[in-house]
């Protein structure tokens, strides 16, 4: 395959960026979307120009480090994947791609298609956990027994990757998917009772904070999750924020 | 040759651990307010030790490469976690976890080490639990278990194929609440480059800010090593692209030994190799053994029919499939452990049977699971005749509910659907047994520098069992390392801050500074990655499933070549003071070009075969490993070289004292 590639050039954080055009040819349908990049970039190093940075580690759709807007859509046109599940073969011969960091406010550039979420983490750091102590004399597991439905509903908040997908694709640059889906995995367990009401109270402040804007129930999130992570979750933190905001 | 003081405390097996947290040092909270404590990356390790510590009232600095602690590889481990809970009732104990963790190594771990861990295994379930960590549960809401391979009991908890990813998030929320007390600072998108000593104690680290470029000091009174494994040595494997020795080589260079490096394990269920362009391979979690079954077809000519793609794998009958791993091996059948699962399949694809078109690949087969699964289903649904199509929809759901994004994950990649046609696998690097040496409290050789989880050699022996690495980096960072380290840390209540000014740190980040300009001053005639991949080509045809004396001297000599090749001609484009990948990874694969030589070294001595280090000079006649109890039974720990050839070997001799050492056999 030949594609024409637009991506999004910019030095550091204060440099001005702009987009970039490239050819490149030689690409097969089984490599992925960055082992596409790697091409193109194996090709700049041996031309003496500066490689495209863009955040990856684990390939592999779970570490949630992958970050493009493809085409105008955070982590392309496939569904339920990431960036870097995403294969060629979705993409056809003499096709042109565009490539952008994701945009946001509260997610800086920090250089190329590198954006800072360290906004994400604060949130967590706000509350996104049970106050229990790591030093190992809890009660034994099997003790709190978690009905099933309650425990794959959980699990299914938790999946969360944390990439930011659902902040670019909102008009608004909303958080409240990604903020939500860990409000709902503690609020749907016994063991995230005790601490409920700080817990969506100071999540939901720090999301403020960072200036990511308001939900207004577009679902463009939903759709563009790479984890499928559900509008239900921002529904289950509304009641939880209200039911706090009326008891506290 | 001096002796390595392994610090095991006297007395009966059960008792070791108790004893020893009776009799060390401790540190009062009051003084723990004036100690600080480095921990090198926030994987399962190092993010629940940093959280144990900075909850113990330690100062805890923590650092990894990726933008937050969360991304750490240990995100990635998919199957589970072991526990010796016995909630299954099915004659599970400490002790036959234990017993199944050492013989499963191959009779090469400590015993007094793994008995701890199999002891705090239980521990670690109920720490995840009250964190809120949503495990597999079954319709009576209690805990859900599956097995893995080379045991007999059922003690693997399990978040679908996500385990990694909820242990992590919990130890990573565990280490949130300890950031918004102020007790944890994190420097995340930060590289550890060098340990410093001061006084022959670790006392620091030197890192680089990978956004601005910048290089630091940073001081404590004691450092942790949990930077994960080392298998991208093989540039092909199924670590993160990031993972690397970087964080442990340093302080192997500084004084630190390193143990085993030739024990790695080679997983047996991974995507196989589409290309020359193919920068990772996946794993394809060894719980899909619990209900796939591995098979090649019985007749060459089918094989070859196959790979020509004239013929369907679902077209062959069953009378003409080779279910070799149930043929071996009666007895574990498809749960064999990793390592013979591994090499079992390579015997059938160099012989021909192999069913993709490089002839690497073996087929793991779910039709009965679906099968078997469905007919249950059918009668817990009050369907007690149902269809074919009835039974395999109720069948693929179960399947779907256990495994279903690992199907995802294989049919995004390889286009194909497993639920309708057999899953093509095969083996793969994936994990490192061997790593730093570490005594009984998990302190290196260097006074004060401690290595938990994968960089740590400690409890794997020659081979891991599956959903042990979770095991144990929890044991590690949660209950092992918090207790030991105190018993250190409890001499320095009087030292007060460490200084950064002094003549060590200021010639640690000289030896930095020296090490990247030379790094981006080559000649600029190869990148980066040209010499990672050729070294990953030398250690997979040489040093990988099956090795020989003649293979491991070429190369030693190779890889010898092409790091000097690397240091004079190496291109390293953009610069020093900002973001640069290029030259992240260029100091990393710097690493990997001395350890590889030391790993062809390591395996070059070990005239044995034994768990992941097979020699093909030592086998039995039906091709199974053979080992040498009597000259072999050590742990090698290495004492750094410049030239990792001349690196000088020191050995721990290996006592089994509770258990018979016999010859592994899985038939
Ligand atoms: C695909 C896959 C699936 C797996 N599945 C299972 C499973 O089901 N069960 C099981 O028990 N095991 C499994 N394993 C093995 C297990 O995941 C790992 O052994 C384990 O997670 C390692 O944890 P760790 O904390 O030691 O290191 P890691 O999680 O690798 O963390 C390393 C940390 O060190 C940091 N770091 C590294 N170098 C530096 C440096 N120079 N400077 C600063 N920071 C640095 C990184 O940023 C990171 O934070 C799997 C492994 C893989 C690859
Ligand atoms: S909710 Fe989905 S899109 Fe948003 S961060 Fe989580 S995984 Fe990414
Ligand atoms: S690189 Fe980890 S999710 Fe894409």
């Amino acid at each position: 395959m030949k594609l024409t590639l637009k991506i999004w050039r910019q030095e550091n954080a204060k440099a001005k960026g702009a987009m970039k055009t490239y050819q490149i040819d030689g690409i097969e349908g089984d490599m992925s979307f960055l082992e596409m990049l790697d091409v193109l970039n194996e090709d700049l190093i041996n031309k003496g120009e500066v490689p495209v940075e863009f955040d990856h580690d684990c390939r592999e759709g779970i570490c949630g480090s992958c970050s493009l807007q493809i085409n105008g859509e955070p982590h392309g046109p496939d569904r339920l994947v990431t960036t870097c599940q995403l294969h060629m073969r979705k993409f056809n011969d003499g096709d042109t791609i565009t490539i952008e960091p994701f945009r946001a406010t509260a997610f800086p550039v920090i250089t190329d298609l590198i954006v800072d979420r360290t906004a994400f983490d604060r949130i967590q750091q706000a509350g996104g956990y049970i106050s229990v102590n790591t030093s190992g004399n809890t009660i034994d597991a099997n003790s709190i027994p978690v009905n099933k439905h309650d425990a794959d509903d959980a699990f299914s908040a938790a999946t969360c990757i944390g990439c930011g997908a659902c902040v670019a694709a909102c008009k608004n640059a909303s958080a409240m998917l990604f903020t939500s889906a860990k409000v709902s995995q503690y609020a749907l367990l016994p063991q995230g009772q005790v601490e409920a009401v700080e817990r969506v109270e100071n999540m939901v402040r720090q999301m403020d904070l960072e200036g990511f804007g308001n939900c207004t129930n577009t679902g463009a999130c939903e759709i563009e999750c790479p984890k499928g992570i559900s509008l239900e979750n921002i529904a289950r933190m509304n009641r939880e924020y209200l039911s706090a905001t009326t008891k506290g | 040759m001096s002796e390595l003081k392994s610090n095991i405390p006297e007395g009966p097996l059960k008792d070791k651990w108790t004893k020893h947290k009776n009799d060390i040092n401790l540190v009062n909270p009051a003084n723990k307010r004036n100690i600080d404590v480095i921990v090198v990356g926030t994987g399962l390790a190092g993010g629940s030790a940093a959280a144990t510590l900075a909850e113990l009232g330690y100062n805890v600095k923590t650092f990894c490469y990726q933008d937050s602690p969360r991304r750490a590889h240990s995100i990635a481990a998919q199957g589970g976690i072991n526990a010796a809970k016995n909630y299954q009732g099915d004659g599970d104990s400490n002790y036959r976890l234990f017993y199944d963790t050492v013989k499963g190594g191959d009779y090469r771990s400590r015993e007094a080490n793994v008995y701890r861990l199999a002891e705090v295994s239980a521990n670690i379930i109920d720490q995840c639990v009250a964190q809120g960590v949503p495990f597999a549960r079954e319709y009576g809401g209690l805990l859900d278990n599956r097995s893995f391979g080379g045991v007999l009991v059922s003690r693997t908890f399990y978040a679908k194929g996500q385990t990694g990813q909820q242990l992590l998030l919990g130890a990573y929320s565990a280490m949130n609440r300890q950031i918004n007390r102020g007790k944890i600072e994190a420097f995340n998108r930060h590289e550890m480059l060098d340990l410093v000593l001061v006084d022959g104690k670790a006392r620091g680290i030197i890192a680089r800010d990978l956004v601005t470029g910048e290089i630091e000091r940073h001081s404590a009174h004691a450092v942790v090593l949990a930077s994960g494994g080392y298998g991208n040595v093989f540039f092909l494997s199924t670590n993160a692209m990031g993972s690397n020795v970087m964080a442990a080589w340093r302080a192997h260079r500084r004084g630190a030994y390193f143990a085993n490096p030739c024990y790695t394990q080679i997983h047996p269920t991974c995507i196989p190799v589409s290309g020359d362009h193919q920068s990772k391979l996946t794993l394809m979690s060894e719980s899909l053994r619990n209900d796939g079954r591995i098979w090649v077809p019985k007749k060459k000519e089918d094989a070859e029919a196959i790979r020509a793609g004239k013929l369907k794998p679902t077209d062959l009958k069953e009378e003409d499939r080779d279910y070799y791993l149930e043929r071996r091996y009666p007895a574990f059948g498809n749960l064999v452990p990793r390592d013979v699962a591994s090499r079992a399949a390579k015997e059938r694809c160099d012989a021909g049977f192999g069913v993709n078109k490089t002839g690497e690949a073996v087929y793991l087969d779910f039709k009965s699971a679906i099968m078997r699964y469905g007919k249950e289903e059918a009668l817990i649904h009050g369907n007690h005749n149902p269809s074919d199509k009835e039974i395999y929809d109720y069948g693929k759901k179960v399947v779907e509910n256990k495994y279903g994004n690992l199907f995802q994950m294989y049919e995004k990649i390889v286009d194909e659907d497993p639920y309708t046609t057999p899953m093509m696998i095969y083996p793969a690097v994936h994990y490192t047994m061997g790593g730093l040496w570490v005594d009984y409290n998990l302190q290196t050789t260097i006074p004060g520098c401690y290595a938990a989880g994968e960089a740590n050699f400690s409890d794997h022996g020659a081979n891991r069992l599956g959903a042990s690495a979770l095991m144990q980096g929890l044991a590690d960072g949660y209950f092992v390392l918090p207790y030991t380290i105190g018993d250190y840390l409890s001499k320095d209540i009087r030292t007060g801050k460490i200084p950064t000014d002094s003549p060590e740190f200021d010639q640690a980040e000289k030896d930095v500074r020296d090490r990247m300009t030379k790094l981006m001053n080559g000649s600029g005639k190869h990148s980066v990655d040209y010499y990672h991949k050729k070294l990953g080509k030398i250690m997979w045809n040489k040093c990988g499933m099956a090795r020989n004396a003649k293979e491991l001297q070429e190369a030693m000599d190779e890889i010898a070549e092409l790091r000097a090749d690397f240091w004079e001609n190496v291109k390293v484009p953009g610069s020093l003071d900002s973001k640069n990948a290029e030259l992240e990874k260029a100091g990393r694969v710097a690493d990997f070009l001395e350890l590889g030589e030391l790993f062809a070294k390591d395996a070059l001595t070990r005239n044995e075969s034994c768990g992941g280090h097979f020699r093909e000079e030592y086998q039995t006649p039906e091709g199974e490993a053979l080992r040498d109890d009597e000259n072999f039974s050590f742990v090698s720990a290495w004492e750094y070289n410049d030239n990792p050839r001349e690196a000088k070997l020191h050995k721990e001799q290996l006592t089994f004292e509770n258990i018979e050492v016999k010859t592994r056999s899985y038939k």
